[in-house]
Parts: structure tokens; C-alpha cells; sequence
């Protein structure tokens, strides 16, 4: 028998009760499809060697300017509400990463992805494909504009539903602090809800995945705006001056 | 600084993280291109189709590629990184060259990452070329292991290729790795 929103509730107050810390738990039945798709065997520490102390590089013939603007892909203007998401991504010792590749997804305003897969029946956007890509500036900064998510059902429980969410994709500059994660928008009466969201048992560390609104951010009577740092896991290289203005000659 | 969690890339990642030409870090014409490939499975032994491989290597000389150009190729940089998703099947496949020793002795791999639907956080892993014994055996993580899963981390060799099939769970459930500055980001 499928599971229902009250059912899924009692496992989240009981997985809450086994904290699991500050980082999902990827054992977490709440969320059905990882039953059979986390490891059981306890991850292998190993000091990070040769390449897992270097990050990909990319540059700007890897990403246009333009790519970091979701409403100007098509002919027309999409539907929903305009907003710029910006912030800086940091490692986890306070230091920008700069020149960085960061890659977004999302859903249209009424909560569908311009994907085959999905098959809830709520409008496609004809002007709004949901995906944007950028490079982080010298201190780390990132920016784009977009339009607000949409909730969407997505059948992991009877009538479930996920927060509004953008997904990031985000890389360090180091391999071991590579980060996919999901961006959500404050006050979502969803969260509490939400068994991807809260496979984070630690409320202070889920609270990092929401974006806080800024007027700063804001383009005047044009769009909202929304400010969100990504603080990713500490390099293992102790970066030089060197990286960054090397970095910069390559793409020359 | 506490870290940002990670979140699973979900069943849409195709629309974000897919291009032309992400799983070719060389044509595959290439007259040095060898295959690597192989399924990921989950714990019922069933393939995976919605997950996304990353590698990250070094070029058959051993040298760190430093040069942009993984999301646009130009046919002739050798950038190092690329990207597959698995297929219905589960399978996923990248045309790419062998890396070599970044030291002499040093028995080479490609860094692996693992993300799929169902999978609430990235994982990493290490896929060695097969090959010298000197050198694996006498590498720090190969030596590491419990000698039963050790070979989760070594590819096969094939004629034209190298297999490296992905456990994600259950029996030969593949090694996943984890780094001193990730395990301590929360501590």
C-alpha cells in the first residue's frame, strides 16, 4: 500500500530522533527511492592524492555570458516571477573560489521540468527551458536570473510534494569538495513536509539550502532577488596566488 | 565555515547537466582512445538508469591537465574531465585516454563521482587501471582496503577498453572514498 503524507511524517519525526548530522542521511527510508541506492558500508578515509588535489578548470569559452540569464532563451518572455539569485562560494576556510563553474536546473512557475520524465500535467513554458550556467567571479560570486520555482508532486508518497527548488551543481578547488545540492526559498510551508530536505536531521545545517530575500539584490521594478552563499568542504591544496592568475593564462 | 549539505540530483539532472559531447574527453576516432564503461547497479542487483558518473584524471603522461574546454571540446584539448549519465540499462560510457603515473611507481586511477537519483549525497571513488602489480599493490588506499572489495576499485581490462562497474549497495558493493577535510567539515 502506498504511504501517505501522514505516514511519512511519523518516519520523519522517528528518523529526526537518530540524529544523522549536518549532511543527509543517505540511509533514509522517508525518501523510498534510496532504500536501495545508498551504500551500507561505511566510507574508505583516504588521504586525497595526485588529481583529487586539483579541480577541472573551465573558462569562457566553456560558458557564455548570456547563459546566466534563464528568461532571455527564447522568443518570448516566460511566465512567473522574475528573480535574481546571487551569492559567493567559498571553501570551507573562508577563501573565494574563483572563476568556478556553477550549473543551475529548475522547474517552470507552475512546477514542470522541461524534461521528458516528467509527467505532471501542469503548463509547459514555451519561453523557459530552466537551466543556466555561470562562472564565479574573483571573489567568488555568482549571479543569475530566472524565474521563480513552482512546487510539483512527485508520487514518492501519496500526494507528495517537493519545495520550490533550484538545483546547483558546483565543483571547488579541489575534486573532493565537488557539491550537487538543492537551493529552496525561505518560508515553504513544504519543508516540513519534505523527506529530501529533511534527510538533513540537523535544522541548523538544512537551514544552509535556503536562500534569504534581499532587497540589495533586487533590480528596481524589475525583479526580486535572493541571496544564497555556498560554503563548500575545506581544499586539501593550500591554494597559491599562483592558481587563479595561472588559471587566467590558460584561457588567454 | 560549516559546509553547504549535498542534496540527490534528482530524476530531471538530464535537462541541467547534459551536452554534446560530455562523456568524450577524446573522439572517439582517436587513435589512443580506449572505452571505459560499465553499469551501475543498486542493491537489488538492478541497473541503475537516472545516475551521473564524473571522471577526473590525469593524461597518459601523468601531467594534471589544467586547460579549460571540458564543456565545449575542441577535438584536441585534452581537459581531463567529463560526464555520462547511465542509460535504460543502467550503462554509462566515456571515450577517454589512460592516464599514467602522476609519480613514477604511482599506479594510476581516475576520480570518480557518483550521483543518481535516490542517492540523497555524491559519492567518490577511485577507478585503477589494471595492470601493474608493483604499483597497486604497494598503493596506500589499494593496501588499505579489505581485500575481498579491493577489486571494486580496479578496472578490466577488454580489448578495447576498461570496465569499472558501480555497487552501489549489496554484494561488491563498490569501495566509496571519503577525504579528511570532508569527514572533518562537520565535526
Amino acid at each position: 500500500m502506498e504511504s501517505s503524507q501522514a505516514d511519512i511524517n511519523r518516519e520523519i519525526e522517528v528518523a529526526a530522533q537518530q540524529p544523522g548530522g549536518p549532511q543527509p542521511k543517505t540511509d533514509y527510508a522517508p525518501y523510498r527511492s534510496s532504500i536501495l541506492r545508498h551504500p551500507k558500508q561505511p566510507a574508505h578515509l583516504v588521504d586525497p592524492e595526485s588529481v583529487e588535489l586539483w579541480a577541472p578548470v573551465f573558462g569562457h569559452r566553456d560558458v557564455a555570458d548570456d547563459e546566466a540569464d534563464l528568461t532571455i532563451q527564447h522568443a518570448g518572455t516566460p511566465i512567473g516571477e522574475r528573480i535574481v539569485v546571487t551569492g559567493r562560494v567559498l571553501d570551507g576556510d573562508g577563501r573565494p573560489v574563483a572563476g568556478q563553474l556553477v550549473e543551475v536546473w529548475q522547474a517552470n512557475a507552475a512546477g514542470r521540468y522541461r524534461h521528458q520524465r516528467d509527467q505532471h500535467p501542469a503548463p509547459h513554458d514555451p519561453n523557459f527551458t530552466g537551466v543556466g550556467r555561470m562562472l564565479t567571479g574573483p571573489d567568488g560570486t555568482y549571479r543569475f536570473q530566472t524565474i521563480k520555482p513552482g512546487p510539483y508532486p512527485w508520487r514518492n508518497h501519496v500526494n507528495a510534494w517537493r519545495p520550490a527548488h533550484i538545483h546547483f551543481s558546483l565543483f571547488g578547488s579541489d575534486f573532493t569538495q565537488r557539491l550537487i545540492t538543492q537551493m529552496y526559498f525561505p518560508g515553504d510551508p513544504l519543508f516540513a513536509l519534505d523527506p529530501i530536505y529533511q534527510s538533513i536531521t540537523d535544522p541548523k545545517a538544512r537551514e544552509l539550502l535556503i536562500a534569504q530575500y534581499d532587497h540589495d539584490v533586487t533590480t528596481p521594478e524589475w525583479s526580486t532577488g535572493y541571496r544564497w552563499d555556498v560554503v563548500l568542504t575545506g581544499t586539501h591544496r593550500t591554494p597559491l596566488e599562483s592558481d587563479v592568475s595561472s588559471d587566467l593564462e590558460e584561457e588567454a | 565555515m560549516s559546509a553547504v549539505p549535498g542534496q540527490t540530483v534528482g530524476p530531471f539532472f538530464h535537462l541541467g547537466l547534459e551536452y554534446d559531447g560530455m562523456n568524450e574527453l577524446v573522439p572517439p576516432s582517436h587513435p589512443k582512445a580506449v572505452r571505459l564503461h560499465g553499469h551501475v547497479y543498486d542493491g537489488n542487483g538492478a541497473p541503475v538508469p537516472d545516475a551521473v558518473i564524473e571522471i577526473w584524471q590525469a593524461d597518459p603522461q601523468g601531467h594534471i591537465p589544467r586547460r579549460p574546454g571540458s564543456l565545449r571540446r575542441d577535438g584536441w584539448t585534452f581537459t581531463g574531465w567529463g560526464r555520462a549519465a547511465t542509460d535504460p540499462d543502467g550503462h554509462y560510457q566515456f571515450a577517454t585516454l589512460e592516464p599514467g603515473p602522476t609519480e613514477a611507481g604511482r599506479a594510476p586511477f581516475f576520480a570518480v563521482t557518483v550521483f543518481a537519483r535516490g542517492l540523497l549525497d555524491r559519492l567518490f571513488t577511485r577507478a585503477y587501471l589494471p595492470g601493474d602489480p608493483s604499483a597497486l599493490d604497494a598503493d596506500t588506499l589499494l593496501s588499505g582496503v579489505d581485500p575481498a572489495r579491493r577489486g571494486t576499485l580496479i578496472t578490466t581490462r577488454e580489448p578495447a577498453g576498461l570496465v569499472f562497474d558501480i555497487h552501489l549497495q549489496g554484494e561488491g558493493e563498490t569501495v566509496f572514498l571519503t577525504y579528511p577535510r570532508l569527514r572533518d567539515a562537520w565535526s
